[in-house]
């Protein structure tokens, strides 16, 4: 891994520069939003946009103490997504005369003070791995809960939903942050039994079932789960989060193989049976067709999000003066319309390359991790946060069908911030750890990177948060 | 593993590829298809936050666009909506748009070719796109004359033109309805309006009356039989035809009738002209017998049946049948059997007898106004068609005068006018007749081409409300 080895550089100013223009951005995009609208320089301009600007400085600070070596790029790229989602959601507000924007920042900094708790206390993702069968559990748990009655509600024809204080909550975002942490414990323990031990057929190297038992009983639990809650989008996420992290473990391309043929066929067996894709599926093909355009649970949304994307053309309406309200969950499933609308191809294209950078910024963190359980953890979670794009974006262009996700950082949702922030927190750690100075001379593979700090007291090392 | 999540990178590049390209090709490549699409609404929802130019009726706005608080920027209002409600149609997010409304929809919302340079120059200077000003050939106070000479509750139409023109002065039918009620803005409430309007007994938001509704045209049509008749030289205003009370139709054993009560039939034989002051009947077989079916397909086109006619609404083509056969043609050449016109149609007879035989189109708009004031466009007068020549239109003007001076329209005369005119009763069912009555003042220098068609209506009613409105209006017309 030495091709990987960055100098120790904490490069927290370079974070600060960045993080000030990402808040520009955020502040310009409500700016734009206030002048189109009519209203100026609203209220709101000068206290959500204060706010979010408070919480990126405070959440910069605890970097600055606790993962002094992170990625300085993470964070300005989270805080520029979300705060143009903020700006997206407080125009549609002002559409609709509502005040989603106001709950999104009230849920932001949840979610930025936990994923700093999350920073705090953690502090060496290594940890984690200890609680790799806890994650399980807890994943199962978080899966069951809104099928349990009188807690678990449906919303929008899913059953995903926890409603519970007046607050209502979607576990499955959590359960993809502990299946995650699940999934990297059990390979990172377990690679080589997986690897090797079994029988080849052609060639196919298959695994023992014991070694591979834990992981299908999980996935099938969750895909399971998912089935009867008729959430489509979060079984594919699932399921892309399994294969990566399996094939990662192994690098066996057979896996991927077995996995597209899997998904293949349940995909089949899903639109044969269940009415519910198979509407999505019909829905899909069909979009413009007039009666499923006008059919309930037809394809209004998917072709309105079209048509607002259309409209937006190259350059965009500009913030403000598009009509994105017009497509049905303009601020949450929908966002990416919305902003595709207001802020043309040129616009939209830059809010994807941004998530590329956040991506790519998490696969270099997994790289540069000295330890497999990192590695595996840093690339499931960016896989997701890609992947997540993938469907919303796909799903809106109708390049595949619609499935009910959310936009990470973007979309109108406290579960979806909160766990997103919370993925973003460990690639921090990860790539805090990674790039943290290391002992020179000592040969750097993951085992003896693991264990080396803790057996060499003797040796100057400046800061001691990072033993345990 | 580094080589695997390496690959994932790519893999994960690939999808973010994939992504854009499905946004370059839906917001680039494929955008104009998208906008254009018949579900979307967008275009529609623009044009309702945009100033959308006013309809004038004598340089007062009887349609304009008023600013409003709420889902778009503004509101259309309708001044008289009942009076005008068929010339300006609705313009409405739930319903659509109809008639100028629809038609002249470039125009009002500035997309017209005229403001072209408009456009470039706002699209600079960052101003909103104004609609043009549509100024209509009506005439107001005529309009609400004849409009109110319709009694509430019955299906009736009065058209007046000017022959030399071809501009229309007034055009009112009834039942009418409230515009305002299908514009407001919220989609519940309109369709509730327009629900209630459907239950209005012959009302259709959707239709103008007057180019719109084809009905038999009865005896007007005998204005087309006296050009075939006197073109064919066969017969002369003066010939001598039998006049029997009753005849069988050519081929059948089915009788046709003299109407009955009528002066008729007390006169075997008669002039031509006499029978056509009187309406007979009968003696039209015969001569359809005689001239054969080409000479009336012939003049019922070239009088406008059969084509499209905008003004600028498309006008329901009125229709003469094809392939009749001798005994169809004997009812038809009355005006009865499968012949339908509408009642612009039947104004446009009376234009082209009252204009030396050159119908001149038909036109409702007079210009189109930008919002500058700048005048953008103008209708010249245009010739519709040269329905016959000026010979036959004087012979046909004369014979006209008939029924006025001592046949069906004496109810018409007005002291001191030349008046030429044509009744026409078509019988429906259930003892319901059309009652029409089309003509033109003064008939040696035409200034007017009156039409008035009530429908579904009972005998006695009807003739009340043809020839006395006739006299009405011209006096209205020639006493300003």
């Amino acid at each position: 891994m030495s091709e990987l080895e960055t100098a120790p550089v904490p490069r927290r100013n370079m974070e600060l520069l960045l993080l000030l223009l990402a808040l520009g951005v955020a502040m310009g995009a409500y700016y734009m939003v206030g002048i189109n609208s009519d209203a100026g320089l609203s209220q709101e301009f000068i206290s959500q946009g204060l706010v979010l600007a408070g919480l990126a400085m405070v959440f910069h600070v605890f970097l600055r103490i606790w993962a002094k070596y992170a990625d300085p790029v993470i964070l300005p790229v989270t805080v520029a997504l979300n705060g143009i989602g903020l700006a997206m959601i407080h125009r549609i507000d002002l559409a609709r005369n509502d005040d989603q924007a106001f709950r999104q920042i009230l849920w932001t900094g949840v979610a930025m003070a936990v994923a700093c708790v999350t920073l705090w206390a953690i502090r060496d993702h290594r940890v984690l791995r200890r609680f790799t069968y806890i994650a399980l559990a807890v994943s199962v748990l978080l899966l069951l809960l809104p099928l349990i009655p009188g807690v678990g509600v449906v919303l929008n024809g899913a059953r995903i939903w926890v409603h519970f204080f007046g607050l209502s909550f979607q576990p499955g975002e959590l359960a993809k942050i502990t299946l995650a942490i699940f999934f990297a414990g059990y390979l990172s323990s377990n690679r080589e039994l997986i690897l090797l031990a079994g029988r080849k057929i052609g060639p196919l190297q298959l695994p023992r079932s014991r070694d591979l038992g834990p992981m299908v009983v999980a996935w099938l639990v969750s895909i399971g789960v998912l089935v009867v809650q008729r959430d489509l989008g979060s079984s594919i996420l699932f399921f892309g989060l399994f294969m990566v992290m399996i094939y990662v473990a192994t690098a066996r391309v057979s896996w991927i193989v077995i996995g597209t043929m899997m998904l293949v066929g349940g995909g089949t067996f899903a639109y044969l049976t269940m009415s519910h894709v198979t509407r999505r599926i019909d829905g899909w093909l069909n979009a413009f067709d007039p009666d499923i355009y006008h059919a309930s649970g037809g394809s209004r949304q998917i072709v309105e999000g079209l048509f607002g994307l259309a409209n937006g053309g190259l350059m965009g309406t500009g913030l403000g003066n598009g009509t994105p309200y017009m497509v049905p969950l303009a601020n949450s499933d929908m966002i990416v319309a919305s902003l595709g609308e207001e802020l043309g191809l040129i616009g939209l294209t830059a809010i994807v390359l941004l998530y590329l950078i956040l991506v790519s910024r998490g696969m270099r963190a997994a790289l540069g991790s000295r330890d497999t359980f990192g590695k595996l953890l840093a690339t499931g979670l960016s896989f997701t946060i890609g992947l997540q794009c993938f469907v919303v974006i796909g799903g809106v262009t109708r390049l595949i069908p619609l499935t009910g996700l959310t936009t990470p950082f973007m979309a109108a949702g406290g579960s979806s911030l909160l766990s997103n922030w919370i993925i973003v927190a460990l690639l921090l750690l990860i790539s805090h750890n990674s790039r943290r100075p290391m002992l020179s001379g000592v040969s750097a593979t993951a085992e003896v990177a693991t264990k080396a700090p803790r057996r060499s007291p003797g040796l100057l090392w400046p800061r001691k948060e990072s033993q345990r | 593993m580094n080589q695997a999540i390496r690959n994932t990178w790519i893999a994960v590049m690939l999808l973010f590829v994939l992504c854009l390209g499905a946004l370059s090709y839906v917001q680039f490549l494929a955008s104009e298809d998208l906008n254009d699409n018949a579900l979307n609404k967008r275009q529609l929802f623009s044009e309702f936050d945009l100033p959308r130019g006013a309809i004038l009726v004598d340089g007062k706005p009887i349609a304009e666009s008023e600013p409003s608080e709420g889902q778009f920027k503004y509101q259309r209002v309708y001044t008289d909506p009942e009076l005008y409600s068929h010339l300006t149609g609705f313009y409405s997010l739930a319903n659509g748009s109809t008639q100028l409304e629809s038609v002249m929809n470039e125009e009002l919302t500035g997309q017209s070719q005229d403001q072209f340079f408009d456009r470039m120059i706002n699209l600079f200077s960052g101003k909103a796109t104004e609609g043009a000003s549509v100024e209509l050939t009506i005439d107001g106070e005529l309009q609400e004359f004849v409009y109110d000479l319709i009694p509430d509750g019955t299906l009736g139409t009065i058209i007046v033109s000017e022959p030399k023109t071809g501009n229309i002065l007034a055009m009112a039918s009834k039942p009418s309805y409230d515009t305002n009620k299908l514009a407001v803005h919220s989609s519940g409430q309109a369709a509730a309006n327009m629900k209630e309007l459907l239950t209005v007994p012959g009302l259709s938001p959707y239709r103008n009356p007057a180019i719109g509704n084809l009905t038999a045209p009865g005896s007007t049509f005998k204005i087309f039989d006296m050009v075939a008749a006197l073109e064919s030289g066969e017969y002369k205003a003066d010939t001598v035809l039998k006049n029997p009370s009753s005849v069988t139709l050519p081929g059948t054993r089915t009788p046709l009738n003299n109407f009955f009560g009528g002066n008729c039939a007390a006169i075997p034989e008669a002039t031509f002209a006499d029978i056509v002051a009187q309406s007979c009947n009968t003696p039209f077989v015969g001569i359809s017998e005689k001239l054969g079916r080409e000479p009336f397909e012939d003049v019922t086109e070239r009088f406008g049946f059969g084509q499209q006619l905008e003004i600028p609404m498309r006008v329901v083509p009125s229709v003469f049948p094809a392939e009749l056969n001798p005994a169809q043609l004997g009812q038809s050449v009355i005006g009865e059997f499968d012949v339908k016109a509408t009642a612009l149609q039947m104004n446009m007879a009376a234009m082209g007898i009252a204009n030396d035989g050159v119908i001149m189109q038909p036109n409702l708009v007079k210009q189109v106004i930008a919002p500058d004031l700048r005048v953008l466009a103008e209708n010249e007068p245009k010739e519709f068609s040269t329905a016959t020549s000026k010979e036959i239109a004087d012979q046909v003007t004369d014979m006209m005068r008939g029924p006025v001076k001592k046949g069906t329209a004496v109810r018409a005369q007005v002291p001191g006018l030349d008046i030429a005119a044509k009744t026409g009763t078509s019988v429906l069912k259930d003892n319901k007749v059309n009652s029409w009555i089309t003509g033109f003042a003064p008939a040696d220098d035409p200034q007017v081409a009156v039409t008035i068609v009530f429908e579904k209506i009972d005998f006695k009613t009807g003739s009340s409300l043809t020839s006395p409105n006739l006299k009405k209006i011209l006096e209205a017309v020639f006493n300003q």
